[in-house]
């Protein structure tokens, strides 16, 4: 929680010694409040205050960094419990774990291919996050073997999981200039973890079996001088996952408890058979209060679907996702070719455009200002209607570029035909395909005649 | 260092509807299914209390659905070209409903008349012991045209009917007060339209634990986080003690799955999409699954794979 200029005052000398910079005590605290000064100008703070002061500045979801050479994941930050109330921020990191009992050319090939793989939705460019090594062998030397190889084979960033800290300290030392995660501390090997993470300045996940033992670790590890945690309270199955990771967002966001105000990490993997129950594990992670997320299992089709729908929680609710209004050309589209309108949000533009250009036709997309809104929601909202239809054509100034007149309209809102006849003389209005899909036959079967 | 665990109590709870009768109720079914009924977010039973699971249905449709995506074509055969046959087959799958959807026309083109849904009710009904569900096909004439017939036809089943929607609902109703049945409203991805569809319909006399809403989902990564948040919001608003949102909520991710390209077809598309069978099944039960964490109370599926998959989720949810 942010204080306010009053409450800083309080905690201040109060001496209005000037040293500071500013005339009186009160005017630094007014600057301190508006993030305009640092409390390091005040000399005679005290300790005391310093830590109040501190904490109150603190986001009550710390932010956590881990880095690669060439990406970078930060998660945590987040302010709400449910997405409608503001928006979630920082999506969780997806990481596939390898081990390094796996042989070395086995390594490269599945971090190549889990990092290497992309997909392409509502025209962004979508892709896993990095790579978790762990030391199955127990074995320092295989381990900083398999921590090279992931390090060589992509530029993302690595957690390492190792529960020995001699292991781990080999596999750090191979993660080179890189910021990995460490996993885990323990209630027994915390002392040591805790000392690598402070010496190599990164982040450290802590995992115990209870909140409570998971709050005196974060309590142990951040006295010891580790200030980026990352929570494993230890639960695998979704049920138990569901309900502690509710009640670790509920603590940080409601009580403002700092010792799990933390992000937490999953291993959606280890509670489950196969490949598509670990992938409900994952969505149910992704929705519910994830930062870090370690599958165990990769393939395209599972990538794309959790990629997809943590995109969709993490958008935000206030701003759909919408392109610009205007004409699309699609395929070269000639004056005799086939002109249709849809709406501007960016999953209904997307899968429009992606249909007539994967038919191979040619074609006018017009784009109509519908608010981001899809064409049902937009029709029925008010935003989608013959008048803003007309206004659509009118004003791209589609009619110079055309030959004929004729216009295709969702299936959707073939109710509105009439209405855009009438407020679109010499025009002829056209029923297309309820579903995008089912565009490519329609379009065969067109004439300008 | 102990930690209080931070329990939310509600005041509110959603209404607990009951499809189905038994013989010793009236009808015929060989059990009831309740839905609803609780007191707490989805699956925070440290919370409240959920004393049903969410249940699943399974679409039935009145004639051979060609346009649907082969995968599913496959998966149901010889079953899908007979409702009473799909309806048995479902009940295999491991459904807890059957939903039977009506369509305008028989095979041929010509129009399903009263007679044709009574037939076909009562074939659905004789074939399956589950309680059922009968959709109209969406257009207002033949909406009610035929979910009148279909009403007295399972007088005592105590089936739901629909779809209610604002344009049309009166006549609905009316049937399934009439022979004791309850009813699915739908609205478009509002909380305000949910709310006023519940009031319209319980202002007929319809008591509110013979109501079902669905407040319309959509696919993964076609808009479900619309669908998702507002039925976050309509629970949220039920718990909190709001009469006209404590309604249970179905949703028909079957539908909204398997009418994607993701799903729907396994040529033309990036390879980025991976094998096709397996996104498919991903597509439809991580729809499922989401919605679930959003509080649906019944879910509407097409694949007998999803079902299982669906099915073993809720399981492990339930779980003490």
């Amino acid at each position: 929680m942010a204080l306010t200029g009053l409450q800083i005052y309080k905690l201040l000398p109060q001496t209005n010694c000037k040293e500071c910079g500013y005339p009186t005590c009160l005017a630094f605290a007014m600057k301190l409040a508006a993030k305009q000064a640092e409390l390091s100008a005040c000399p005679y703070v005290s300790e005391e205050a310093k830590a109040q002061l501190d904490a109150a500045a603190a986001p009550p979801i710390r932010l956590v960094t881990v880095q690669g050479p060439g990406h970078k994941v930060s998660v945590g930050n987040e302010t709400v419990i449910f997405r409608h109330e503001k928006t979630f921020y920082n999506p969780p990191g997806l990481f596939v774990r390898v081990k390094d009992t796996t042989p070395i050319t086995d390594i490269q090939k599945a971090v190549q291919e889990a990092m290497g793989y992309s997909v392409v939705y509502v025209g962004m460019i979508l892709h896993l996050d990095g790579v978790a090594v762990e030391a199955a062998s127990g074995n320092p030397d295989t381990f900083a073997a398999a921590v090279k190889a992931a390090r060589e084979a992509t530029d993302r960033p690595l957690i390492l999981i190792a529960s020995d800290p001699a292991v781990m300290k080999a596999g750090l030392a191979a993660a080179d200039d890189t910021r990995p995660l460490l996993y885990a501390a323990t209630a027994e090997n915390w002392q040591e973890m805790a000392a690598l993470a402070k010496g190599a300045g990164v982040p450290l996940a802590v995992r115990a079996d209870s909140l409570d033992g998971l709050a005196e670790l974060t309590e142990k590890v951040g006295g010891a001088g580790v200030q980026d945690i990352v929570l494993d309270p230890g639960v695998r199955d979704p049920a138990g996952t569901l309900v502690t990771l509710t009640h670790l967002r509920r603590l940080a966001l409601k009580k403002n408890f700092r010792p799990l105000g933390f992000p937490v990490i999953t291993f959606p993997g280890e509670g489950a058979a196969d490949a598509i129950e670990e992938a409900q594990l994952a969505a149910e992670h992704i929705a519910k209060y994830a930062g870090f997320i370690v599958l165990d299992r990769f393939s395209p089709a599972m990538a794309y679907a959790l990629l997809a729908w943590r995109v969709n929680i993490y958008t935000n609710p206030q701003e759909p996702i919408k392109v610009q209004p205007g004409i699309y050309e699609i395929n070269n589209p000639k004056p005799d070719s086939p002109v249709m309108i849809t709406t501007n949000f960016s999953i209904t533009y997307f899968s429009v455009a992606n249909e007539v250009d994967g038919s191979g036709l040619p074609g006018w997309l017009l784009v109509a200002d519908a608010e981001g809104m899809s064409v049902l929601t937009a029709w029925a909202a008010g935003k989608f209607d013959a008048e803003k239809i007309a206004k659509t054509v009118k004003t791209t100034g589609i009619e110079e570029r055309i030959a004929h007149r004729k216009l295709i309209i969702p299936g959707a809102v073939a109710v509105l035909m009439g209405e855009v006849e009438e407020e679109l003389p010499g025009w002829q209005i056209l029923v297309g395909p309820r579903e995008a899909v089912d565009l490519p036959g329609y379009l065969k079967l067109w004439s300008v005649n | 260092m102990p930690v209080e665990i931070p329990v939310e109590k509600w005041p509110g709870r959603v209404l607990e509807a009951t499809i189905g009768a038994t013989a010793a109720e009236g009808g015929t079914r060989s059990r009831v299914v309740k839905v609803g009924g609780e007191n707490t977010l989805p699956f925070m039973l440290t919370d409240g209390e959920m004393p049903n699971p969410p249940r699943i249905a399974m679409e039935v449709l009145d004639r051979y659905p060609e346009d649907w995506s082969p995968l599913l074509l496959e998966a149901w055969g010889d079953a899908a070209r007979d409702p009473a046959q799909w309806a048995k087959a479902a009940e295999d799958a491991g459904a807890d409903l059957v939903l039977l959807q009506l369509s305008l026309t028989r095979d041929g083109g010509k129009p399903t008349t009263a007679a044709d849904a009574r037939a076909i009710t009562r074939a659905v009904l004789q074939a399956t012991g589950l309680p059922i569900m009968v959709f109209g096909p969406g257009q207002v004439d033949a909406d009610n045209e035929l979910l009148v017939a279909v009403a007295e036809e399972a007088a005592g089943e105590r089936i739901v009917l629909g779809i209610c929607e604002e344009k049309n609902y009166r006549t609905i109703v009316a049937a399934a007060l009439a022979s004791g049945h309850l009813v699915n409203g739908r609205t478009a991805m509002d909380v305000n339209l949910a709310k006023q569809l519940n009031i319209l319909i319980a202002d007929m006399g319809m008591p509110l634990d013979r109501i079902i809403m669905d407040p319309t989902t959509a696919g993964l990564g076609y808009g479900i986080e619309y669908g998702y948040s507002v039925m976050e919001r309509l629970r949220l608003a039920a718990l909190q003690g709001d009469k006209m949102t404590q309604l249970p909520m179905l949703v028909t991710p079957g539908f909204e799955a398997w009418r994607q390209k993701e799903s729907k077809v396994g040529e033309g598309v990036p390879a980025s999409w991976g094998d096709w069978r397996e996104r498919a099944i991903l597509w439809e039960t991580l729809t499922a699954t989401n919605l679930l964490l959003a509080g649906a109370n019944v879910l509407v599926l097409r694949h007998p794979e999803t079902v299982r998959r669906v099915r073993a989720f809720i399981e492990r949810m339930m779980a003490k």
